[in-house]
């Protein structure tokens, strides 16, 4: 097993990929930071003294403490405190765990709906083709944040009051997966139109292969490429759209806060001049989108044939 | 003294593994008023040569010693002379028509761009001297035409076009690549005629690019040998191909099919000649041939036609036109015909990718284009296999080989054992000549000729008594060709099959098939013995075609 591994590494050192990474400072830069977030806050717990969403353990004398290297601030708050005494960068690496959580989940949500509408809209064509096409047409037309604030709506007169704030992920998940996957079909589509003319298809239709098969084994791991590309920038899209509609009230509850949910709730507190409550979560929430999406630019450039020099 | 003179010309691609030295020490001379033949396989080197001349190489290949010398002059001394020199006084053809001219410019505005680019002309002689360019190379009403866009025209006018546009500085050097690989036999030799009667009217010193050895025999004066980026061997054309020197000139030679006659094998001089040992034998349950009619193809019928509004109208277009013919078990079965005549759409139909329009294809006397059923075609999809022209297409990139030839087995017998599934996957590949080791490999670790044995192998899988092959060695160079025919030759023989055998290229069909049919335009216009095809055709358009394709043995009269 050591050795089949030890292979597939060397397969990988030897790779293309491989190569025009370890070449792109871009690319370097940004899966560093990248790894150092996912990894901060999904180990919070161990990193941190503090735990933000116990009230016990806060104290509110140390509320409203700027940050270290300023003139007031303390040593133990570096980002310093919100106004309920929080130490700032553990709020901040809790609210971006639930930020990537929910731009993951609703990421694959969409990924999964629509590359299955598109791989078998692509590969059986004719009138469901036309109907999955138009469809994604009209869902193109409503603007996704509009369509999240949609669900949102609907999904508070279904869901009862006490549940509320226990659904309130899942139902942003589903709202932003279901704003984001026509990009998916469309490239899916596109990609197995290409695909299914190859003769490999035939190949395995003249073996007897089923359409099933063939879709799933043949095809869909041909088109994972460009969907793998779309797919990273639209992980930055949807942890955007996550903080877009938390600041709008109508995301994760303050309880269990979000980046957007701590930008929302410092923008109280930026006239009356404690600007850190707002500042970090923002500058932190434009690092981590701006990361994903150099990252997924170096993998378009690379991933394409195209555009290979 | 001659007038083009490459020197040691060396081109290197410095690439991130190694370096490949894609030319390495070519000497070659070009006199006023000859065709000087490039020939050699894909990855010879022969059309780095020609870029190299004109110093059009692509990063991150360079040219790293030697020189060029045009006239007096050497034109690799600065970088600006060669430019002055591209198109002024070499001109170039390339292989693919349908790119080489811009879609959005009329053929007047490319010729009047190109003509007043290098010489001082008014626009008013720069049109007089393109229309007398096009009535040259034999496009007619040229005053008309001049103002017509490009895919207006068809590929072969299309090529005279670039010719035209190749000449109209009047160049002394002609650098062709690959000029007819695109076109039909029937166009082919029209561009031909017209590059050699160019070469005279215009005393041209010509370079011609080519993998096609007929080509060579029936135009070049003199021909230069490449492969791997070395220069095998130059001289007059009858002398290299009638007595070649070296030994890969010989092979090169001897794997070309010859038109005039039948040979049981091609001779391949580097490699062992014998039959294969068919290993799969022992689980072939061999069919006895029995003299009958495996498939029966009546009155078959295909229109395209994906316009919603106008299914079923007049304007579709009729592929396959009214087509009968039989195919007798054991035989092999030619179709030949230019592209657009309905070859690959009826291999397509017999297979069972398309459905016919109209028409039946009877198998084993069973009708089966009306079969709903999928357990009942499933029968018929193990009884009918096929292998395809391209084998860069044909293989799922993301699956290994061994997967790839185990999909078939274990669809039709899910209950095969692990092991004796790997037995019957290395004797598949013992069959095709491949190593066992290639089973762990993925298809892009392989060649073309490579890919197109796993292809085969996989198509055997099923044990199929019907092999449908389209174009199979069309993408190959002539000596992989040379092999993959010897493969299906032996295996056709050892296994009983029966082989519907689909080309464009009539020295190939003629060495495979027992019996031939001819389409042109979906329409069978012949179907007759081989020999007799050959020898006395009968329908005008059969007559055409073979007075047409290039004869390697035109050299010997």
């Amino acid at each position: 097993m050591d050795n089949v591994n030890l292979k597939r590494w060397e397969r990988i050192k030897d790779s293309d990929i491989y190569h025009s990474f370890i070449k792109s400072p871009t690319a370097i830069i940004s899966s560093a930071i990248l790894l150092i977030i996912f990894f901060c806050s999904f180990f919070i717990e161990f990193l941190t003294p503090y735990t933000p969403f116990d009230p016990s353990s806060l104290s509110l004398m140390d509320a409203f403490t700027p940050p270290s290297w300023t003139e007031d601030g303390l040593a133990q708050f570096i980002l310093g405190t919100d106004g309920q005494g929080r130490d700032m960068l553990s709020t901040i690496l809790y609210g971006c765990r639930i930020s990537l959580i929910v731009g993951f989940a609703a990421i694959i949500f969409s990924l999964v709906l629509g590359v299955g509408l598109g791989l078998t809209a692509g590969y059986f064509g004719g009138k469901y083709e036309m109907v999955v096409m138009r469809l994604t047409d009209v869902q193109l037309t409503v603007p996704s944040i509009l369509m999240a604030l949609l669900v949102d709506g609907i999904a508070r007169g279904l869901i009862s009051r006490e549940m509320h704030d226990e659904m309130a992920i899942y139902v942003l998940i589903f709202a932003i997966g279901i704003s984001e996957w026509p990009q998916f079909a469309r490239v899916s589509r596109a990609a197995t139109l290409v695909e299914k003319n190859k003769d490999y298809v035939s190949a395995s239709t003249i073996i007897g292969v089923s359409n099933i098969v063939i879709m799933f084994k043949h095809i869909l791991p041909n088109i994972m490429r460009p969907v793998l590309v779309i797919g990273t920038i639209g992980l930055a899209l949807a942890i955007l759209a996550e903080s877009t509609l938390s600041f709008l009230g109508v995301g994760v509850p303050p309880t269990t806060p979000s980046l957007g949910t701590l930008i929302r709730l410092g923008n109280d507190f930026l006239f009356s001049g404690e600007w850190w409550i707002t500042f970090f979560p923002a500058i932190f929430l434009v690092i981590l989108a701006f990361s994903i999406n150099l990252l997924g630019d170096w993998m378009r450039d690379t991933l394409n044939p195209k555009l290979k020099k | 003294m001659s007038f083009l003179k490459i020197n040691n010309l060396s081109v290197d691609y410095k690439m991130r593994k190694e370096t490949v030295y894609a030319a390495k020490n070519v000497n070659i001379e070009v006199n006023k008023g000859e065709i000087l033949g490039l020939v050699g396989e894909s990855g010879s080197g022969k059309s780095t040569v020609g870029n190299a001349i004109i110093n059009l190489i692509d990063e991150p290949g360079k040219v790293s010693s030697g020189s060029v010398i045009l006239g007096d002059l050497n034109i690799h001394e600065n970088s600006e002379s060669i430019v002055k020199y591209r198109g002024n006084k070499i001109g170039l053809i390339f292989q693919d028509p349908q790119t080489s001219l811009n879609p959005i410019l009329t053929v007047g505005e490319q010729l009047i761009e190109t003509i007043q680019t290098h010489l001082k002309l008014s626009k008013e002689d720069a049109k007089n001297k393109s229309i007398n360019l096009l009535k040259e190379v034999g496009i007619k009403d040229a005053e008309k035409r001049f103002d017509d866009y490009p895919h207006q025209f068809s590929g072969g006018m299309r090529q005279r076009v670039v010719i035209s546009l190749a000449l109209c500085c009047e160049p002394e050097l002609l650098i062709a690549d690959e000029p007819t690989t695109a076109l039909d036999v029937s166009i082919q030799s029209q561009i031909l005629d017209l590059i050699k009667k160019l070469t005279k009217e215009r005393n041209l010193a010509v370079i011609l690019i080519t993998h096609d050895m007929g080509v060579i025999a029936e135009t070049a004066n003199r021909v230069a040998v490449m492969k791997n980026g070395n220069l095998v061997e130059i001289g007059e054309t009858k002398k290299i191909l009638t007595t070649p020197q070296q030994s890969y000139t010989k092979s090169l030679v001897s794997s070309v099919p010859p038109t005039n006659k039948k040979i049981s094998r091609f001779v391949i001089v580097e490699k062992e000649n014998k039959k294969n040992n068919i290993k799969i034998l022992n689980r072939w349950t061999k069919k006895e041939i029995s003299n009958q009619d495996l498939v029966q193809v009546k009155n078959l019928n295909k229109s395209f036609d994906d316009n919603f509004f106008t299914e079923n109208s007049k304007n579709s277009v009729l592929a396959v036109d009214n087509v009968s013919f039989e195919i007798k078990e054991g035989e092999s079965f030619g179709l030949v015909g230019e592209s657009g005549s309905g070859k690959s759409t009826i291999a397509k139909m017999i297979v069972n990718l398309f459905r016919p329009s109209l028409g039946d294809i009877f198998f084993d006397k069973t009708c089966i284009t009306k079969i709903k059923h999928r357990s009942e075609l499933m029968k018929f999809r193990k009884q009918i296999q096929m292998i395809f022209q391209d084998p860069y297409s044909s293989l799922n990139g993301r699956l290994k080989v061994k997967d790839i030839i185990a999909e078939p087995i274990t669809l039709h017998n899910p209950s095969i054992s692990n092991s004796d599934l790997n037995n019957y996957v290395n004797d598949l590949l013992d069959s095709v000549e491949m190593t066992q080791k290639s089973a762990d490999r993925y298809p892009h670790e392989f060649s073309g000729g490579q890919r197109q044995r796993i292809s085969i192998a996989r198509a055997l899988a099923t044990q199929p008594r019907l092999l449908v092959c389209d174009e199979p060695t069309s993408a190959l160079d002539v000596s992989i060709q040379a092999q993959i025919l010897n493969l299906l030759k032996d295996l056709q023989e050892q296994l009983n099959l029966t082989i519907l055998f689909i080309s464009h290229d009539l020295p190939v069909v003629r060495q495979m098939c027992d019996r031939i049919g001819v389409l042109k335009d979906g329409k069978l216009c012949e179907v007759s013995n081989t020999e007799d095809l050959f020898l006395k055709p009968s329908h005008e358009y059969t007559k055409e075609l073979l007075h047409l394709m290039p004869k390697i043995e035109s050299i010997y009269n």
